[in-house]
C-alpha cells in the first residue's frame, strides 16, 4: 500500500502540486488522471522519489519514503518497477539485456535462473523470439511491453506507469492496459498509472484520483466516474468528440 | 559559481552510496575500450602531425651554422613531452571523448534512461560516471605515451627526409640532457586532464533538461569548459611542478 499525505511541489514560485493526499491499495490499479499540466507526472515523480516533495510524506507499507534514510529508500526502490512514457529502454542493450539488467544489478541469482526469469517475463508480456532485437527495431507497443517485462522481472511490489498508452493506437493501448491489469491481479502488485486516456480510465480504474490545477478534485472508481456531478471532472471526461457522441447516444 | 558548486556536489554524490565493486570493474573495462580504443586513431594523427610540424619549425628557426643540428631533436623532445603530447592531445581528447560523454548522458537523461536506473535503486552518478572517470584516468596516460613516441618519431622522419638532418644528430638530441622528471610531469598532467575532461563533460551531460537541442548545447559546453579547465590546469601545474621556486 502506498499512502501520501499533503504532497506539495513548487517550481519557480508556482505550486504544481498543492497538498495532494491519497491511498493506493495493493492488488489494485490506481489511476492518477487529469488534463495536461495538472501535476500528474510530478505527483508520480514525488511518489517514486525522482523529485523531492516540498511538503508532505509518501509512505510505502508504513515506511516513510520521503524522509527516510538512503538505505530505506534504496530498499524500497528495489521493490519498484516503472514503465516510462518513452519506454526508457537502454538503447545500447538488446531486449534480453534490458530485461536482465535489474536482475544483474539487484540479485545474485545464477545466470541460467536469470535467463529463465527473463524468458518467462517476455513470454508473459507476449514477446517471444524478440530476445536479441535492439530497442530501435521494436514498434512502440513492443517497446512498452519490454518496459513492462523489465518492470516486473524483479517481482516488484509496486508498479508505476507513466502514460503507458501514449503514442499507441487504441487497440495496442487496450492490450497494454489489459496486460497491466492482469499483472496487477496476478501478482498482487500495487499499481499506479498516470494517464489521460479515457480507454484506460474506463477499463482499469479500481481507484481514480483526479487532479485539477495541482489539487485533488475527485477520487473514486471507474464505476462511479460517470455518475459524479463535478464540473471540472465532467469537462475532462467529455472533452473529446467521441465521448460527447457517446454521451449523446446514452 | 552555481555551476562550480553543482559540480562539486556531483563529484561528492559519486562517492556516497556506491554500488558493488564488480559492477564498477565491468563498467570500467567497457569504458576503457570505448574511450581508449576509439581515441587511438585521432591521437595518432594529431601526434604524428604535431611532431612533424614541430620538427620543421625548429629546423626553420635554428638554421644557423653556429647551432648544432642535435638541437632539433632536443627541442622536439622537450616540446613534445612537456607540452604538446599531454596538452594538445588533451584538447583533442576533450573534443572526441568529452563530447561523446556529454551527448551520451544527455540522451540518456532526456529519454528517461537515467530515471529508469534511479528507480532500480542505483546511485546513477556513481554507476554511470565513476567508470568513465576511472577509464579516462587509466587510458589517457597510455594515449599520451603513444602520442609522445609518435610525435618524436615523426619529427625524426621529417628531420631526416625533409630537412636533411642526420638521424644520428636528432637521436643524440633526444637523448641529450634528458631529465626523467619530464616524463613524470607529463603523466601527472595527463592524470589531471583525464579527470577534468571526464568529470566536467559528464556533469554537463548528466543534468540537462529538455530535448535534443539541449543535448547539443550540453555537448558544446562540455568541450568548451573542458578546454578552459585544461588550459587553466596546464598553467597551474606548470607553475607548481616546473617553477624552481615552487617545485615539489
Amino acid at each position: 500500500m502506498i499512502e501520501f499525505q499533503s504532497v506539495g511541489k513548487v517550481f519557480n514560485d508556482k505550486a504544481v502540486l498543492d497538498g495532494v493526499s491519497g491511498r493506493f491499495d495493493r492488488g489494485k490499479v490506481n489511476l492518477v488522471i487529469g488534463a495536461s499540466g495538472t501535476g500528474k507526472s510530478v505527483l508520480l515523480k514525488c511518489i517514486v522519489g525522482l523529485l523531492n516533495p516540498d511538503q508532505g510524506n509518501v509512505m510505502f507499507d508504513g515506511a516513510n519514503f520521503t524522509h527516510g534514510s538512503r538505505r530505506l529508500k534504496v530498499g524500497i526502490r528495489k521493490e519498484m518497477g516503472m514503465l516510462f512514457q518513452s519506454g526508457a529502454l537502454f538503447d545500447s542493450k538488446n531486449v534480453e539485456e534490458n530485461v536482465l539488467f535489474p536482475l544483474d544489478i539487484l540479485t545474485d541469482m545464477p545466470r541460467d535462473a536469470k535467463i529463465d526469469r527473463v524468458n518467462f517475463c517476455l513470454q508473459r508480456v507476449g514477446l517471444t523470439n524478440a530476445n536479441k532485437k535492439m530497442p530501435s527495431e521494436l514498434s512502440g507497443g513492443m517497446q512498452k511491453r519490454v518496459g513492462v517485462a523489465r518492470a516486473i522481472v524483479n517481482n516488484s511490489k509496486y508498479l508505476f506507469c507513466d502514460e503507458p498508452t501514449s503514442g499507441l493506437d487504441a487497440r495496442t493501448g487496450l492490450l497494454i492496459d489489459e496486460l497491466i491489469r492482469e499483472l496487477t491481479y496476478e501478482y498482487n502488485i500495487t499499481t499506479t498509472v498516470v494517464t489521460h486516456d479515457m480507454n484506460s480510465i474506463v477499463s482499469m480504474g479500481d481507484y481514480i484520483l483526479f487532479l485539477e490545477q495541482g489539487r485533488k478534485a475527485w477520487e473514486g472508481t471507474s464505476d462511479d466516474i460517470f455518475q459524479v456531478d463535478v464540473a471540472v471532472l465532467k469537462d475532462f471526461i467529455f472533452s473529446s468528440k467521441l465521448m460527447q457522441m457517446a454521451k449523446a447516444q446514452v | 559559481m552555481k555551476s562550480i558548486g553543482g559540480y562539486f556536489i556531483f563529484l561528492h554524490s559519486m562517492l556516497v552510496g556506491r554500488e558493488r565493486p564488480r559492477t564498477y570493474v565491468r563498467r570500467t573495462v567497457e569504458e576503457c575500450v570505448a574511450i581508449g580504443v576509439s581515441s587511438i586513431f585521432i591521437v595518432m594523427i594529431v601526434s604524428i602531425f604535431s611532431g612533424a610540424v614541430s620538427s620543421i619549425q625548429v629546423c626553420y628557426n635554428l638554421k644557423s651554422p653556429f647551432l648544432s643540428n642535435f638541437l632539433v631533436g632536443y627541442a622536439v623532445r622537450e616540446m613534445t613531452i612537456l607540452e604538446t603530447a599531454p596538452t594538445v592531445t588533451a584538447l583533442v581528447f576533450a573534443g572526441r571523448v568529452g563530447s561523446s560523454m556529454a551527448g551520451q548522458l544527455g540522451s540518456m537523461r532526456i529519454t528517461e534512461q537515467i530515471d529508469a536506473l534511479e528507480i532500480m535503486g542505483l546511485n546513477t552518478p556513481s554507476y554511470l560516471v565513476l567508470p568513465k572517470i576511472l577509464a579516462s584516468i587509466l587510458t589517457y596516460p597510455l594515449l599520451v605515451i603513444i602520442a609522445t613516441f609518435l610525435a618524436i618519431y615523426s619529427g625524426l622522419l621529417v628531420a631526416e627526409f625533409v630537412m636533411f638532418i642526420a638521424p644520428e644528430d636528432y637521436i643524440y638530441g633526444i637523448r641529450h640532457d634528458f631529465n626523467p622528471y619530464s616524463i613524470y610531469f607529463a603523466l601527472y598532467k595527463s592524470l589531471v586532464y583525464a579527470f577534468l575532461i571526464a568529470s566536467i563533460s559528464s556533469y554537463r551531460g548528466f543534468y540537462i533538461s529538455g530535448g535534443a537541442l539541449e543535448v547539443g548545447k550540453a555537448t558544446t559546453r562540455a568541450v568548451t569548459d573542458s578546454c578552459i579547465a585544461i588550459l587553466l590546469a596546464d598553467y597551474l601545474l606548470t607553475q607548481l611542478l616546473l617553477n624552481p621556486a615552487l617545485k615539489i
